[in-house]
């Protein structure tokens, strides 16, 4: 998209770009600042001598003009000036990797989350969302950079992040609210207004200004972004890296992790089917129709960390950060098609057998190895037809009962002996109020929904492939 | 002026379409709710806190009003393109570059993106607010799978302007179609379905061959996703939408703390 571009003409379109962003958050901080000033919610922040304070819309107002200014150098043709430093950009992309990222999103999720009185209180919020946008702005001027993200297929990702940031921050504000009032023995926020209105005009106004509004930025988005196509398409120049839609790419990331039956076929229809599954095994009546956290810890919990860490943060991975190759790339990072990343992982058996027994991989089992041995002339002829039948079952089982055994026994553990484990010791009362097959079917969605970050983990350790791993009948865990 | 709008309102015609005074006292603006086909949709009247944008985000609603807008400018780009693979690119180009409609084809795909999000956010907030509790739990499930249907949805558009973009990603996605288990050429178990020898699952009828109609993407494809964006697709979000409202007023209307 900006290939072939000099320096000077790519940074002529990052300030067409970049002059209007700015402008457009200077705008938004005042208008916050005329919003606190007009609803009386001035607060002193800062308290100068000789008694003059400075309340927090004047902040905002600052924050403003500085933008305004930021959008005035842009827009003045000196984009180039306004990018993070380069050792800096070095330095992220030296540090990154998918090890970082993934951990580093979830270490910031729980920070997130167990400070959330701190960080839904509206000026932290709102410094939070400013940071976002000036990161945005200020890594634009970075080429590569901007090659992913102003890719236009991969627009909506940056959108998604911003909303998903937003709608976060609103419904934690009001869970947090809401506990905070049932501590104090008070009903939920949302009981307040218990008061009937009618629909007409109070729902189908608002309704009305909301259709056209959507209807006036869609037509504006399309004017002001066209939208994805590219040159036409060739079943002979294979892009590099190929990649699925973006809203699949969360599964296509976890073919990384798993062979593609799984990431695939099966993890995806556990995920339509856990979902599906959720009003049934949620047997938690409270927080029915009102934003709230500690009425609801667990399911809460597991929704947000499925969601936000395991499909959204995997999705920016994928399309963001997944250069040719799948290899990984920093957000500043040239995305190089020759870039080796070398590939040692080993098997579980491998590890095994080999490295630990020191001795070669068992082999397999046919029918006619075990009849060979008992003089086979003697045979009716309807053996061997049997054994075309029954070979490939005979094969498959001596290679996950013989070769692939220490995996097998890890995985059969894993999805057999712990759902039992769990119901008599960590989730003692959940299997007794959900009864055998609810809990059944809740222990082993939470156990194939683990078994992601453990195997990120066991790669990231261990370097270890796959557990189980029978390429010959494409048969991989 | 005021006599002529007098004069139409008191018309024969317009009282047959309308059969309720202007909707504006009381009474009249509880008959319009229940005697306009498209309004009945809704509840006469709603607790203060169900219309509150901060509890419903109003994801829901925006969904629904870009399925509309997919719906009406999915027809007019119907007009301009035919899903042969010597047509299709240069018929979206032709749009982009030709006709003055062509702005239609711009709305039509960012409005389709924005679909999956603003359903994902929907869903985010049905979550938060404990809302596919008792007794909303099928209606959730309805959701899981208007969910799956816009997702496919998506996944069909994204092949018929047949560019690079389009080829790939669905030879990518269709790809893993592949590995299915037993029923994919490359899926576990898949040797298992032979007969005297010779397998029953191939490149020629494994899943994958299903999906696409062909071994590769190809002008089948087209074909074959065109009619299932168009046609097939669309026909099964209505019919599930229509079900899904219906199960919102039945279910109690908005979710609210009891």
């Amino acid at each position: 998209m900006t290939h072939g571009l000099t320096d000077a003409q790519f940074f002529e379109k990052v300030s067409s770009f970049l002059g209007p962003f700015y402008i457009a958050l200077a705008l938004m901080n005042g208008l916050a600042a005329l919003y606190l000033w007009r609803s009386g919610q001035l607060k002193t922040w800062l308290k100068l001598a000789k008694g003059i304070e400075i309340p927090n819309a004047i902040v905002w107002l600052a924050v403003a003009m500085g933008f305004a200014i930021l959008g005035a150098v842009a827009g003045g043709g000196m984009a180039e000036s306004l990018s993070l430093p380069e050792s800096f950009r070095e330095a992220i992309n030296k540090s990154t990797g998918p090890v970082i990222y993934s951990a580093g999103t979830t270490v910031i999720l729980i920070i997130l989350f167990f400070f959330r009185e701190f960080f839904v209180r509206p000026a932290v919020a709102w410094t939070i969302w400013n940071l976002m946008w000036l990161f945005l702005g200020l890594s634009m001027t970075d080429r590569d950079f901007f090659e992913i993200v102003a890719k236009p297929d991969n627009v909506p990702i940056v959108m998604l992040v911003f909303l998903l940031a937003f709608f976060t921050w609103l419904g934690t504000s009001q869970a947090v609210i809401n506990d905070r009032r049932k501590e104090n023995g008070e009903p939920p926020m949302e009981k307040l207004d218990n008061e009937k209105v009618l629909v007409w005009p109070d729902l189908v106004y608002p309704e009305l200004i909301c259709m056209i509004a959507l209807t006036a930025f869609l037509i504006f988005w399309a004017i002001a972004l066209p939208a994805p196509l590219e040159e036409a398409a060739s079943s002979v120049k294979t892009p590099n890296p190929s990649k699925a839609p973006w809203y699949f790419l969360g599964l296509q990331e976890m073919l990384v992790y798993y062979d593609p039956w799984m990431a695939g076929v099966v993890l995806p229809s556990l995920i339509v089917a856990g979902l599906m599954a959720i009003p049934y095994l949620d047997f938690n009546k409270a927080g029915n129709g009102y934003y709230t956290i500690k009425e609801r810890m667990f399911s809460y919990s597991i929704f947000q960390f499925g969601f936000l860490e395991m499909w959204i943060t995997l999705i920016v991975l994928g399309t963001l950060l997944r250069g040719p190759n799948w290899n990984f790339f920093g957000p500043y990072e040239h995305w190089d098609a020759h870039k080796v990343q070398a590939l040692n992982n080993v098997n579980l058996s491998e590890f095994f057998w080999e490295n630990m027994l020191g001795r070669s991989l068992p082999g397999t089992l046919a029918l006619a190895d075990i009849s060979a041995s008992l003089d086979p002339s003697n045979w009716p002829s309807w053996i061997a037809w049997l054994g075309g039948i029954a070979d490939p079952f005979l094969q498959f089982f001596s290679l996950l009962f013989g070769r692939e055994l220490p995996g097998t026994l890890l995985v059969l553990g894993y999805f057999i002996a712990l759902p039992p484990l769990m119901a008599l010791t960590v989730l003692r009362n959940f299997y007794k109020r959900m009864g055998f097959i609810r809990f059944m079917v809740m222990a082993n969605l939470l156990l194939f929904m683990g078994s992601l970050p453990i195997k990120m983990l066991l790669r990231w350790i261990f370097d270890l492939k796959y557990l189980i791993s029978i390429p010959e009948y494409f048969f991989n865990f | 002026m005021a006599d002529l709008g007098e004069m139409i309102r008191e018309s024969q015609i317009w009282k047959s379409i309308f059969r309720h005074p202007m909707p504006v006292d009381r009474r009249n603006r509880i008959v319009v709710m229940l005697t306009n086909f498209f309004l009945h949709l809704h509840p006469v009247s709603i607790k203060k806190q169900g219309i509150a944008l901060s509890y419903t985000w109003c994801m829901g609603g925006v969904t629904f009003f870009l399925f509309l807008v997919e719906t009406v400018t999915g027809v007019l780009l119907m007009f301009y393109y035919r899903p042969t693979v010597e047509w299709a690119y240069t018929d979206i180009q032709m749009l982009r570059d030709v006709h003055s409609l062509g702005l239609l084809r711009e709305i039509h795909r960012w409005a389709a993106h924005a679909m999956v999000i603003t359903v994902w956010l929907h869903m985010y907030r049905v979550f938060l607010t404990g809302s596919y509790k008792p007794p909303r739990e099928f209606n959730w499930v309805l959701g899981v799978f208007l969910l799956l249907l816009t997702l496919l949805l998506s996944f069909t558009g994204y092949l018929l302007p047949w560019d690079q973009l389009a080829v790939w990603a669905i030879t990518v996605g269709s790809n893993m179609a592949r590995a299915t288990p037993i029923l994919g050429h490359e899926g576990p178990g898949q040797q298992l379905l032979t007969l005297g020898g010779v397998d029953m699952i191939t490149n020629a009828s494994d899943a994958r061959f299903a999906l696409l109609g062909a071994r590769e993407v190809g002008e089948e494809t087209l074909n074959r996703f065109y009619i299932l964006h168009c046609i097939a697709i669309p026909l099964g979000v209505a019919l599930l939408l229509a079900v899904h409202f219906w199960r919102v007023r039945k279910d109690g209307g908005i979710s609210g703390p009891l």
